[in-house]
């Protein structure tokens, strides 16, 4: 009984070797991500940056802030990402709930995948041929839609992921007294899944709202906040690339410092929707 | 004896494994009907194709008629919510729905809208808790998650939650194989309470609790009726050889 080293018992300090050298990369990434946004965006970070939009000089390190790029990119991605979800969570629900494991499900989940895959930049160039083709300028509204595009299929490939996992007694519950499918969906369906659902919609969000190539064409950008949805708008990673762009070093600071809030955002809101889900998820059946 | 339901010429498929031949059965109103068998015999199958719940198994095919009140449910204008509605199911595991205690039993009124008032639910969430035996143990509490009820509550609140859609008639399909000793009963003495007015069928394969709700029995065997009759000719003076080597045991 006495413990020898075997070859199995090899195989497995390997694995588990290559197992914490990926936890520690993953780990390691983030950690380094934070460190260098929070050492080089701290010092630039002051209250003007977050109240005020730019003033003359801003890009050459005069006065200023982004407050507009704060505000336009959360009215595109707050906007895309109810956009995409009108369209997301019904095409999931009927994919699980009506046509679940059909050829016609399987293609449709195919072209999502297809379309989740498809590079933003591309997304941007082909909102914009539309928008030249209808004779619109860049807007935000423009941004909205686009970033709408690009969330929807990730939001309903989630929502649907999430749907999926749905007991299947609790369908026949409801069934069983007598419910519709569309019933099954709302009702039960709905409700057993929202925490994943939320997750999922924030996935999007964070997707949509740190995406910079898709939104460079459509929406514009300026240094006045939006003040209608034909009016173009700024958004942070733009904020990030421009700044960072200039040869400036308090601007480029200025540029860790905007993408330190936007780092921000979506933590609060990644944290916040982790605090709503297990809110939410005090009915949920286990 | 008044046949509740009636089933004619029923045959039933799963991917072309036939697991119902020929069953011609009629299932008294107002008693408890219990189908038994060994496993795999098609009690299940049977049970679902009383409330159209075998359409939702994939691969599952049947011809042959059932009828509820003289009223074919498998006719093509019928709608399968109302047959839903008229046959309840109480599930062999208990499922609550993900909602308090009190939506759960108010999920089938509302979506049936049998009821119109607030007070008027009220005062029917209480009606079918008692009913179901379980208002002293949640009174207090309805609008807790129902998930935090123990699994024998939680049969009782599926019990009453399936009542309030007023059914006539129940189906169990082995009702108490999830539950502890105490809750089984509990259940049991529920249908017993229950039976004269509901026609109720169940589906068992503990011999014993057969004989101690049986008013009829329905023998099943490899898909067939074998044998079906009242609890006192079946248990006592069975015809059919296969019927008294089943209660001997031996299968």
């Amino acid at each position: 009984m006495k413990f020898r080293w075997r070859r199995r018992h090899i195989g497995e300090l390997i694995v588990k070797i290559i197992m914490y050298f990926s936890f520690a990369c993953v780990v390691g990434s983030l950690a380094l991500i934070l460190w260098t946004v929070l050492y080089k965006g701290l010092p630039a970070l002051t209250w003007s940056m977050i109240t005020q939009t730019p003033k003359g000089g801003f890009y050459l390190g005069k006065e200023g802030g982004i407050l507009n790029a704060i505000i336009g990119s959360l009215f595109m991605a707050v906007g895309g990402t109810i956009i995409a979800l009108i369209f997301s969570l019904p095409l999931a629900l009927y994919l699980e709930t009506y046509i679940n494991a059909s050829r016609f499900g399987h293609w449709v989940r195919l072209s999502l995948d297809v379309l989740w895959g498809i590079p933003s930049i591309v997304y941007g160039a082909f909102g914009f041929t539309i928008m030249l083709a209808l004779g619109m300028r860049a807007s935000l509204l423009g941004g909205i839609v686009v970033l709408a595009l690009l969330e929807f299929p990730i939001m309903t490939r989630a929502i649907d992921e999430v749907i999926r996992r749905m007991p299947g007694e609790l369908e026949q519950a409801s069934l069983a007294l007598g419910s519709t499918k569309l019933e099954v969906a709302t009702r039960v369906v709905i409700r057993q899944m929202l925490p994943g659902i939320v997750t999922a919609i924030l996935l999007a969000f964070g997707r949509g709202i740190g995406d910079a190539a898709s939104v460079l064409f459509v929406a514009g950008y300026t240094d006045r906040i939006p003040t209608s949805l034909m009016s173009p708008a700024a958004s942070l990673p733009l904020a990030v690339y421009f700044q960072l762009g200039t040869p400036f070093p308090e601007v480029q600071q200025r540029a860790y410092a905007s993408a330190l809030i936007l780092t921000i955002i979506v933590l609060v809101i990644s944290f916040g929707s982790r605090f709503l889900s297990t809110r939410l998820g005090k009915y949920t059946v286990k | 004896m008044t046949p509740h339901i009636q089933v004619r010429n029923l045959n039933a498929w799963y991917n072309g494994h036939q697991a119902l031949k020929d069953i011609n059965i009629e299932i008294p109103k107002q008693q408890i009907t219990v189908i038994m068998g060994p496993s795999g015999c098609g009690k299940t199958t049977l049970l679902k194709t009383f409330n159209r719940f075998l359409e939702l198994t994939e691969g599952a095919r049947l011809a042959g008629d059932v009828l509820v009140d003289g009223q074919n449910i498998y006719e093509r204008d019928v709608d399968v919510t109302e047959v839903r509605k008229l046959v309840g199911l109480l599930a062999q595991r208990p499922s609550p729905l993900p909602m308090s205690i009190y939506d759960n039993v108010v999920y089938g009124m509302r979506i049936h809208r049998t009821k119109k008032e607030r007070r008027d639910y009220k005062n029917a969430v209480r009606h079918y808790l008692e009913l179901a035996g379980l208002w002293d143990e949640v009174g207090e509490r309805l609008h807790h998650p129902a998930v935090t009820l123990s699994v024998g509550q939680q049969q009782r609140l599926c019990l009453a939650r399936g009542l309030a859609i007023e059914p006539e008639i129940i189906l169990a399909d082995e009702p108490t194989s999830a539950l502890d000793p105490i809750s089984s009963q509990h259940i049991e003495h529920k249908l017993l309470e229950l039976k004269s007015q509901y026609t109720t069928v169940i589906v068992t394969h503990t011999l014993r609790q057969a004989k101690r709700l049986a008013d009829y029995v329905i023998f099943m065997y490899m898909g067939e009726v074998v044998e079906s009759g009242s609890s006192h000719d079946v248990f006592e003076n069975p015809r059919e050889a296969r019927t008294r080597a089943y209660l001997q045991g031996v299968f």
